[in-house]
């Protein structure tokens, strides 16, 4: 097991890559070890140079028109040569959709473990990568270690904030690695164009739950909103049983950590709480004095929404200016 | 004739769970298990294949090393045809990839099938790998997060969730699938399913029945604790006569703490 040397980055995401070369730093001074970031895509070189200054001792750089878009069969065969071959200690790997299957994937081809979406990440005294993540239900934060090598941990975005950048040494190696045929063909890709894709990175957060009875009132929340630049976000009935969005915050949907969280309507059960605990300051309106999200708030108003709401927005505006 | 084998996870139930708020720990032992979610989705999108073209067959399939016989029975009234359970006491630590190696086994043992399906990922631990470990496993085509699947003679066309898109991707079958809760609603099954499952058969196989390496199950992660997350929150109640002075003292209270108006 010892062969193994070196920490590694990889993410089909360019912003997460870069949000996880900090961890990847950190981790790689305390082993005393190289930071490699695995770069694969297509007319990249350019930019391949800039992870440097991000804290990087070595890119790997895997130009290839094969890898234009991200293909898992591409980008798990490229991985899969590369640790094979150079046989790395720690592999991050960004906990996107298509990151952590192509990390489980990876792992199986590598006969390794591998422990998915570790907001927290450190190393043992014996020098052993050890995951913190969020389990069952949200009702845990459990501690995870390795027994074998390369260690495969996923992590998801915004769980580190990127190194600014700075001039460092380092070096690109471009490499030619055989890559596998797609075993499945993609036929659309639709975006989604809702405001709240930006939800992880709001600094106010105004959210409502089953509470709320039609989709239009939503301009309540939206009224105060703007009042303190804020965005407004749902629970995941509204989203699942109601299909009046396509988003959430929680567990299963986006976890946020604004600067303050105002939960409308939402009675916290741990699924939703699990996505908003990060946040500085939660506040629950409530009309049901029983409901769980007052065990987690640091401000509560037993009220209905379509009373306090207004009045807030009243209030807010008046006071602040 | 199709076959679809759906991988179904005996969880616990995380909304039934308790904290012991001396230590943080959670009590697990007594905790009640059911089909976990995601794979309850699965085996409701695989009885609706079946009604949609007719000629199916749905096994589904599960691993573990207790007694799973109340969640077998369960999947059988909601519409499978047939449950296998991959039943040993050697299992109580198998992670992700020993989960997958043994589920890969059984699914080699079964035979012939068209497609695999699986929650995307567990309601307990919430790890989503055992889906893709098992379709490298069983060198297939993967579609995973799908919320919208149909089947056309060969191919599987398959909506992907993605963080910012929806995907939509073609495979030829035999392939794995993983589902998200958004893909349907399960049914709850009727009495009379109930009475009518209790007929159908269930398969057991020990570790030994699929010639199962022990040295391929050994754990190769480890947790090392798992404990409730502190909450330090204020909890401050705020009360009043009325609407206007309960949102007036609450905007107070919230700009004195700097986190509105910045
Ligand atoms: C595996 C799994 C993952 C999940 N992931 C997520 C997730 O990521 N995010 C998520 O949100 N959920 C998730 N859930 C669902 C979660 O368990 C809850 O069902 C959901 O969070 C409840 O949403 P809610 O609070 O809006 O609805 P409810 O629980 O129905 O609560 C509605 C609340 O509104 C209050 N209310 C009603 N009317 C008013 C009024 N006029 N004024 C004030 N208050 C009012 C009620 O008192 C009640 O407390 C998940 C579930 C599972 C099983």
């Amino acid at each position: 097991m010892s062969e193994h040397k070196g920490v590694w980055v990889f993410s089909e995401k360019y912003d997460l890559t870069l949000e996880m070369l900090r961890k990847g730093r950190e981790i790689a001074d305390k082993l005393q070890t190289k930071l490699t970031a695995v770069f694969a895509g297509h007319n990249i070189k350019e930019k391949a140079g800039e992870l440097i200054k991000y804290g990087v001792d070595k890119v790997y750089l895997i130009d290839n028109p094969a890898l234009e878009r991200f293909q898992a069969e591409a980008y798990l065969s490229v991985l899969h040569n590369l640790a094979a071959n150079y046989k790395p200690e720690i592999l991050l790997i960004g906990s996107t959709k298509n990151g952590k299957s192509l990390a489980a994937r990876l792992a199986t081809r590598l006969g390794t473990g591998c422990v998915p979406d570790c907001a927290g990440l450190g190393v043992n005294e014996e020098g052993r990568l050890i995951g913190e993540r969020i389990t069952y239900g949200g009702n845990a934060v459990a501690k995870v270690t390795f027994r074998s090598k390369p260690q495969i941990a996923t992590i998801p975005a915004r769980a580190f904030e990127k190194l600014e950048p700075e001039d460092r040494k380092g070096e690109v190696i471009e490499l030619d690695v055989q890559i596998e045929g797609p075993k499945t063909e993609v036929v659309e890709i639709k975006p989604l164009e809702t405001a709240s894709v930006n939800i992880e990175e709001a600094d106010v957060i105004i959210s409502c739950g089953r509470g709320l009875e039609k989709k239009e009132d939503k301009a309540l929340l939206e009224e105060l909103a703007k009042i303190v630049n804020g965005h407004v976000g749902n629970s995941r009935p509204l989203a699942e049983d109601r299909k009046w969005f396509t988003e959430w915050v929680g567990l299963s949907g986006h976890k946020v950590k604004p600067t303050l969280y105002i939960a409308c309507g939402i009675s916290g059960v741990i699924q939703h709480v699990a996505g908003i605990r990060d946040s500085k300051t939660i506040v629950a309106i409530n009309n049901d004095p029983e409901a769980p999200i007052f065990e987690v708030a640091d401000y509560g108003v037993v009220g209905d929404l379509y009373e306090i709401l207004p009045a807030l927005t009243e209030a807010l505006r008046k006071q602040l200016h | 004739m199709k076959r679809i084998i759906v991988c179904l996870k005996q969880a616990v139930d995380v909304s039934q769970l308790k904290v012991d708020p001396a230590t943080r720990r959670l009590i697990t032992a007594s905790a009640p298990k059911k089909i976990s979610d995601f794979d309850k989705n699965a085996l409701e999108e695989a009885v609706r294949i079946r009604e949609k073209i007719g000629e199916a067959e749905v096994y589904t399939l599960t691993v573990s090393h207790e007694d799973a016989k109340a969640v077998l029975r369960e999947a059988l009234a909601i519409g499978a045809d047939k449950a296998y359970f991959v039943n040993d006491p050697s299992f109580q630590d198998v992670d992700t990839s020993g989960t997958a190696y043994v589920l890969a086994e059984a699914i080699k043992k079964i035979g012939e099938f068209d497609l695999v399906l699986c929650g995307e990922a567990s309601l307990d631990s919430f790890s989503g790998l055992v889906g893709s470990r098992l379709a490298e496993l069983l060198n297939l085509p993967l579609i995973a997060s799908v919320r919208r699947l149909t089947v056309e003679d060969n191919t599987v066309v398959a909506e992907r969730t993605l963080e910012d898109a929806y995907e939509t991707v073609k495979a030829k079958m035999p392939a794995l699938i993983t589902v998200t809760r958004e893909i349907n609603q399960p049914r709850i099954p009727s009495l009379m399913m109930i009475m009518k499952a209790s007929k159908k058969a269930i398969v057991t196989w020990t570790a030994t029945d699929l010639n199962i390496q022990q040295k391929k199950i050994g754990a190769k992660i480890e947790v090392v604790e798992v404990l409730a997350p502190k909450t330090e929150r204020k909890k401050i109640m705020i009360t009043g006569e009325n609407s206007a002075e309960i949102a007036e003292k609450l905007a107070k209270a919230l700009i004195q703490e700097g986190v509105v108006g910045r």
